[in-house]
């Protein structure tokens, strides 16, 4: 499955939405039939293009939220208003609606199972998607990597499959969650309220010692940012794997 | 909106890569022609601002790759890469 996720031409093919998830008042997830899919490593995206009556075409990378092992393929896509895809895919989708994409595409913000080393996961907003599909595909796999998951939001609504994650942390020792909340913190609120820094990286990354493997994915700001704490505590820039949503797209 | 906010990464050009090579490309080692670092593909700073993508080396920001992709061609400059290094069969 690696091999066929990696190699070949890529190929438009035409998906069948099966159902829709509301994750936040922005955010839904589109489970996808796609009767001619390879497989996919957690990590990798998809293109979706969108063709109006009148030929123009709008293409945009998308990450695939779903574990390897899921029946089907899941995005998750963050409704950006002024874009050209996302608010089609986030609100205008219906179950039954076709959609055109093509992948998996990438494979070097990918983590596999088989890697043994702790994992640590840093999340900007709609960046938890591609490290969803990582803890999912840890979850799926019964990997023993233990995993801990900073993951900062604006608010509590805008956190992206948080009862998931909680039924997951109560389930598996392994696995450990930090939030953040940069905006506004409900009463009671017993996580992080600020932006990401040095004392948090401190508190929630593992001890370099470790020799964890790294992957942060958000706004680019937000990314540039988590792995400059993370070399300045001394990481190796080597462990750390970034990828960026940048302030376009959509 | 800062030049800063529109950086992305090589993960963006993914699928642009895979058209033109027919294989997975951001795990390819790219060496600037220009300061001589080597960094995966994934790992170097893209802009898609322009009519084309325009990659540059996180370390010296020098212009590695430009590649116009229009009307069925296809137009890439690799001037300032080097040596690009990629694993023809995972297996």
């Amino acid at each position: 499955m690696a091999r066929a996720a990696v190699l070949g031409r890529l190929t438009w093919q035409l998906g069948e939405v099966a159902e829709l998830i509301q994750e936040t008042p922005r955010v839904s997830s589109l489970v996808i039939d796609l009767p001619d899919w390879p497989g996919h490593l957690a990590g990798q995206h998809v293109d979706v293009r969108l063709t109006a009556e009148d030929g123009y075409q709008a293409q945009r990378s998308y990450s695939i939220a779903s574990a390897p092992e899921a029946p089907r393929v899941t995005l998750t896509v963050e409704r950006l208003e002024d874009g050209e895809v996302s608010p089609y895919l986030v609100g205008e989708v219906r179950v039954g609606d076709k959609v055109e994409l093509r992948g998996p595409i990438g494979g070097y913000f990918v983590w596999r199972a088989g890697d043994a080393r702790p994992l640590l996961l840093v999340a900007g907003g709609s960046g938890i998607v591609p490290l969803m599909a990582m803890i999912r595909h840890h979850a799926a796999a019964g990997s023993a990597a233990p995993v801990r998951l900073l993951y900062s939001s604006r608010s509590i609504e805008d956190v992206i499959y948080k009862d998931e994650l909680a039924q997951l942390v109560a389930g598996d020792k392994r696995v450990a969650v930090a939030h953040t909340l940069t905006r506004m913190q409900p009463s009671g609120w017993d996580g992080y309220g600020r932006r990401i820094d040095g004392e948090m990286v401190g508190e929630v990354a593992w001890p370099k010692k470790d020799g964890p493997a790294v992957f942060v994915c958000g706004p680019t700001a937000f990314v540039e940012t988590a792995s400059g704490l993370l070399v300045e505590s001394g990481y190796d820039p080597a462990w750390i794997r970034t990828e960026r949503f940048g302030a376009t797209g959509g | 909106m800062q030049q800063s906010d529109l950086k992305l990464d090589g993960n963006a050009i993914a699928g642009l890569l895979r058209e033109i090579f027919t294989m997975e490309m951001t795990n390819a080692e790219s060496t600037c022609a220009g300061c001589g670092t080597v960094h995966a593909v994934g790992a170097v700073d893209v802009y898609l601002n322009a009519p084309g993508a325009v990659v540059r080396c996180p370390a010296c920001e020098q212009v590695l790759m430009r590649i116009v992709h229009g009307g069925g061609r296809y137009w890439i400059d690799l001037t300032g890469t080097r040596c690009l290094e990629f694993r023809g069969d995972p297996g």
